[in-house]
């Protein structure tokens, strides 16, 4: 797990989209959420995704990892295309190579931590590789919770135990929408700092939502999202730059909204 | 507040439809029975009042045998028919010829009415009724005119697949050949519109003289038209004075009375056991009523808590879920009446096939079945969601802010105490039951069971947790996480799962309770008849009735058979301390002691001409020993003194009283057999005597010959009959059920739409969602299931040791239970459906979305 040095040239595509447009209503009530996106995710990278509220993060987030089904372009993910695939597919690639992170509610109440990281592996049939959950585990520091129910740990527990979920199975790319949305910053700190670990420690490839530029400044790339289209990339930023950026498209719709 | 309620009402429906399909069904099934007794008594009271005239003339005595099937050779003569014609106060007398003993059958050769209701024979006469109309009333063709043609009444004509114009085949009890045709010349109804089942044979005066009275020419009764202003009471006075000893003048109005209270009792029956299963179905309804608005509450606590908040006063978060329920009744209950109805007329649709004519215009919604519909179904409702109720208002409006929407369900402890203190109470109910209390045993113990029924329903969390966690255990074995899930998911909520649960639990602990009683029955008699069953063959019909003598006669001749004891039944009364006690006595040949060794406690088993021997049972009840002396008074009004020479451990061979053959003749009851016990010869071929006696019966072939196994199937057969009908009547109760859990899943589903989602979000497929609740189904019918059962068992075995003397053995239907369990299994499959198909329909993104 130590010997990806590998450089944007040579990493591989883990996701994409090609022009992708999601519609919803008709005729006057039309809104479109996202207006012709196309974007890479490298494998590998911990890329940012950021944009006023509405300006379509969650439905790139989940036209991507097959949870929705755009109106048009293409998704695709490690290599597959998801515009031709059935429901049955759709699921066991949710459950094969695709790992995910929600703002809350995260886990299942009835399931204790561990069944809950083990859930995708054992929908699968799998067995767990040990070694990998012993690291996973130890990496987000759960060892004493793992046999408490959701209802029994804190939120950042709570999240914490999602992103070893998202990660035991060994997937391709990892989805977080606002995972930290819901935490303060002691919490934030220790389920960003963990992402970044499985980035730079594992090779995993994360793609994370957020309204936080601190978080965002845990990333190798942000992308910015307004009115459904790309308007702005960073590479490596720092929070600063990201705050610029914010607020100038934070400005921008506010004109708009005013104009 | 009003508007909100209504809001939610309509925000639920497909919910509060499912559990007002509950409180439809329940008060559909009641008010079914209702308007079907109703109807049914008013087709009797109808037919009663319609074929009855002002006054008869008939034998003297309180015992009527024709009721009982049995005939009397006492006649009154064609001159004392002319001297009550003659009298002033009577318009007109017409002689009767009522003929017992006959049996009509159906072109197919089989008996027409099959095992239930007589068939009336006797001669036509015009006569009128109460009310001044013909009591027969032609629907086609003719009356009877002359020997050789037969006039039938328009249902048994039907079923007996005859026309007019057709040849009719009859067994009739005369001498010699027992089998008749006649032409069909007509068919006819009661006045009051149809028979009630009974089967209706009119014949030719001089030919029911011949066959039933063996040619003389007499009347077994008169039917008496009053004159212009004669009173009932002063025409069968006046008849009274004239008429020959042995016969009486009763008023037309006492015999329908009579004839009301006989058949006032057995509707009685009916419409008693009918309402059993209606009750039971709605109890089961209530659980369901109570358990949906549980779950609504708990839905809407923050609701609830929002509404506290903005300055709602307790009471009017309760009153407004009761309103709710009010609505809902009101329109449940309406549903319900309106099932009922259809109901009815579809119970009566099916009676008709089986001849009993109800007519559709007194199935009618009365006033006061339409009043019990509303209030039970009112009344069950609002009881039902009351506790639901308070426990919303109970909600703290601070319950608002917070995120997490659970209700903080109380403790189970108090339940716990409340159920084990309820639980003593039921078993010193039924110990009390056990152990002599006065009054009927099983009241006690049907009390303690329905005690423990309620205990079990509120214990039912906590005694259910080794189910489900045996449940979550299989089901984790075989179907992985699936099955996993399922599991816990029945455990998470153990007051939902468990009141789900009750409401099948009610219906299954009755089914099995009765099972066990059933068993308990059959188990007894197959003991009885291994112990009585000391002759070969038995003859005898299925409900006992006579038969005619000719069988027996010709049976003796048949090559190989030993001997032919011949037994023939009667009612009879008997005066003890001035009240005179019903009772029945068998006539029994000399032949019967040959064959059956009755255990003599006290005197001798011989008995010649007026002696009598007694069961143990009756001489306690009659307080006679052997030397004393009884007055049995007989169909027809004779009262034979008979002298007591032995008492006898009880016999199902033979009647309490037991007397010579030749005590009923001098009593003048007409000849007929009622079974016939048969040995063969040693060494005679059994097979091949048992083909040449069903020979001789073959012409009437519900008169069967049986051996012991036979004789033991057809007990058996007899008993399951009754069992099936039990549980075709409890089916009501757990559909019910079954709804209850479709209605619980239903709800669950919605209020787990997130974690469904995440589910499918993490790779659970449609496929393995839908066993998830299909698993969690099943656990919630198979705890219903073993909780039902274990009680019943457990009712059933006290209830069987209440009646201990009459059932003597204990059998449990172990094989029966086995199959109610997958029958659980299956109505769980069932019950899982549409809710399983609705949570594998929500898209992946909108449960994620969902609030
Ligand atoms: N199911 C839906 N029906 C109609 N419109 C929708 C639906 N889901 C999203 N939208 C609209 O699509 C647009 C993009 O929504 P999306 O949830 O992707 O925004 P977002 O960037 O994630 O916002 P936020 O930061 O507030 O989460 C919004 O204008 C939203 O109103
Ligand atoms: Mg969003």
């Amino acid at each position: 797990m130590t010997e990806h040095t590998l450089g944007e040239a040579t990493q591989g595509v883990a996701a994409s989209a090609h022009d992708l447009v999601k519609t919803y209503g008709k005729g006057e009530a039309e809104v479109r959420a996202l207006d012709g996106v196309t974007i890479d995710l490298m494998q590998g990278e911990f890329t940012a995704v950021m944009g006023p509220s509405g300006s379509g993060k969650s439905t790139l987030m989940h036209c991507l990892a097959a949870l929705d089904t755009p109106t048009s372009g293409e998704a695709v993910v490690d290599g597959t295309s998801l515009g031709k695939l059935k429901d049955k597919d759709l699921t066991t690639l949710r459950r094969e190579r695709v790992g995910f992170v929600f703002q809350s509610f995260n886990l299942v109440p009835t399931l204790t931590a561990e069944e809950n990281i083990l859930l995708p592996l054992n929908l699968a049939g799998r067995k767990p590789d040990r070694a990998w959950f012993d690291q996973v585990v130890d990496a987000v520091g759960l060892r004493p919770r793992l046999g408490h129910r959701p209802s029994e740990m804190s939120g950042g527990q709570q999240q914490r135990v999602a992103c070893a979920r998202a990660l035991v199975s060994q997937p391709r790319i990892v989805f977080a929408d606002e995972p930290t949305g819901n935490l303060d910053s002691t919490s934030s700190a220790e389920v960003l700092g963990f992402l970044r670990r499985s980035v730079d420690e594992f090779g995993q490839t994360v793609v994370m939502v957020t309204h936080d530029p601190v978080a965002a400044s845990y990333t190798d790339r942000v992308v910015f999202l307004a009115d459904g289209r790309i308007v702005d990339e960073l590479r490596n930023p720092d929070r600063d730059q990201i705050l610029e950026k914010m607020v100038g498209l934070q400005d921008a719709a506010a004109a708009k909204a005013a104009g | 507040m009003l508007r909100l309620t209504w809001r939610n009402l309509l925000a639920r429906k497909v919910r509060l439809l499912m559990s007002t399909l509950a409180i439809v069904l329940g008060i559909g099934f009641l008010a079914g029975v209702m308007t079907f007794s109703t109807g049914l008594n008013a087709t009797f009271d109808n037919i009663v009042k319609g074929s009855t005239s002002d006054g008869l003339v008939r034998p003297a005595g309180d015992i009527q045998g024709a009721n009982a099937g049995v005939g009397t050779t006492q006649v009154i003569t064609p001159e004392d028919v002319e001297a009550l014609d003659a009298l002033p106060e009577v318009e007109d007398a017409v002689g009767s010829v009522d003929g017992i003993g006959s049996f009509l059958l159906g072109e197919d050769g089989k008996l027409v009415g099959g095992q239930g209701a007589p068939t009336l024979a006797f001669n036509y006469a015009p006569t009128e009724n109460m009310a001044g109309e013909q009591i027969l009333e032609l629907t086609a063709g003719g009356w009877p005119s002359e020997p050789g043609e037969i006039t039938l009444d328009t249902s048994s004509a039907e079923r007996g697949s005859y026309a007019v114009g057709d040849e009719v085949t009859m067994i009739v009890p005369s001498v010699g050949e027992t089998r008749r045709t006649f032409t069909l010349v007509g068919t006819a109804d009661f006045n009051g519109g149809g028979t009630a089942g009974a089967t209706l044979v009119l014949l030719d005066t001089a030919e029911a003289q011949e066959i039933f009275l063996d040619g003389q020419d007499a009347f077994t009764s008169v039917a008496l038209t009053a004159a212009d202003g004669v009173s009932q009471a002063e025409l069968a006075a006046a008849a009274d004075a004239v008429v020959p000893e042995g016969f009486a003048g009763v008023t037309g109005d006492e015999v329908v009375e009579e004839t009301q209270d006989q058949i006032g009792q057995f509707l009685d029956v009916i419409s008693i056991f009918l309402t059993t299963f209606a009750v039971i179905a709605i109890v089961v309804g209530a659980f369901i009523i109570f358990n949906t608005f549980s779950i609504l509450v708990s839905q809407r606590v923050r609701e609830s808590a929002l509404l506290r908040a903005l300055g709602a006063s307790k009471r009017q978060v309760t009153r407004s879920v009761l309103i709710e329920a009010f609505l809902m009744s009101v329109v449940g209950a309406t549903l319900g009446l309106l099932l009922g109805l259809g109901l009815s007329r579809a119970l009566a649709g099916l009676f008709r096939t089986f001849g009993l004519d109800i007519a559709g215009e007194v199935l009618t919604l009365t006033p006061f079945t339409i009043a019990a519909g509303y209030v039970t179904g009112i009344l069950v409702t609002m009881v039902a969601a009351f506790v639901p109720a308070r426990r919303a208002a109970k909600v703290p409006p601070v319950a608002a802010m917070r995120d997490d929407l659970v209700v903080q369900e109380k403790g189970m402890g108090r339940r716990l105490l409340l159920g084990s203190i309820a639980l003593v109470v039921g078993v010193a109910l039924a110990a009390a039951g056990l152990t002599g209390a006065p009054g009927t045993d099983a009241i006690w113990i049907g009390a303690g069971a329905v005690i423990w029924v309620i205990t079990t329903a509120v214990l039912a969390p906590v005694l259910g947790k080794p189910v489900l966690l045996a449940c979550r255990s299989v089901f984790g074995r075989v179907f992985g996480t699936a099955g996993r899930l399922a599991g816990e998911n029945a455990l998470r909520n153990p007051r939902r799962t468990g009141a789900t649960a009750s409401a099948l639990m009610i219906g299954l602990a009755v089914v099995s309770a009765v099972g066990v009683l059933a068993s308990s029955l059959s188990a007894t008699n197959d003991k009885v008849v291994d112990d009585a069953f000391r002759s070969d063959f038995l003859v005898q019909m299925p409900t006992f009735q006579g038969f005619p003598a000719q069988y027996g006669d010709r049976m003796e001749d048949v090559d190989g058979v030993d001997l032919v004891s011949r037994q023939q039944g009667t009612p009879v009364s008997v005066e003890v301390d001035g009240r005179s006690d019903q009772s029945f006595a068998a006539g029994v040949d000399p032949a019967y002691f040959e064959i059956y060794d009755l255990t003599i406690v006290e005197g001798t088993e011989e008995i010649t001409g007026r002696q009598a021997l007694l069961s143990e049972g009756r001489a306690a009840d009659l307080g006679a020993r052997p030397g004393d002396t009884i007055d049995v008074s007989f169909p027809g009004g004779e009262t034979i003194p008979v002298e007591v020479v032995g008492v006898f451990e009880d016999s199902p061979t033979t009647g309490g009283i037991t007397v010579p053959l030749s005590v009923l003749e001098d009593a003048g009851i007409k000849r007929s057999d009622s079974s016939l016990s048969i040995t063969v010869e040693d060494g005679a071929d059994r097979a091949a005597v048992k083909q040449d006696l069903e020979d001789v019966v073959e012409e009437l072939p519900i008169l069967s010959v049986q051996d012991k196994v036979e004789f033991k199937e057809l007990i058996s057969g007899q008993v399951n009959q009754l069992l099936y009908v039990i549980y075709g009547l409890l089916a009501l109760a757990v559909i019910i059920a079954v709804i209850g859990i479709v209605n619980t899943l239903g709800l669950s589903v919605l209020e787990r739409t997130r974690e469904i989602g995440l589910l499918r979000a993490v790779g659970l497929s449609r496929r393995r969602l839908r066993t998830m609740i299909t698993l969690e189904s099943v656990a919630i019918a198979l705890l219903g299931a073993v909780l039902g059962m274990v009680l019943g068992l457990v009712i059933g075995v006290v209830l069987r040791q209440s009646l201990k003397d009459d059932l003597t053995e204990l059998s449990l239907p172990l094989d029966n239970l086995l199959v109610f369990l997958v029958v659980a299994v299956i109505f769980g499959v069932l019950a899982a459906i549409v809710p399983a198909i609705r949570a594998s329909r929500m898209k992946v993104l909108d449960a994620i979305a969902t609030e």
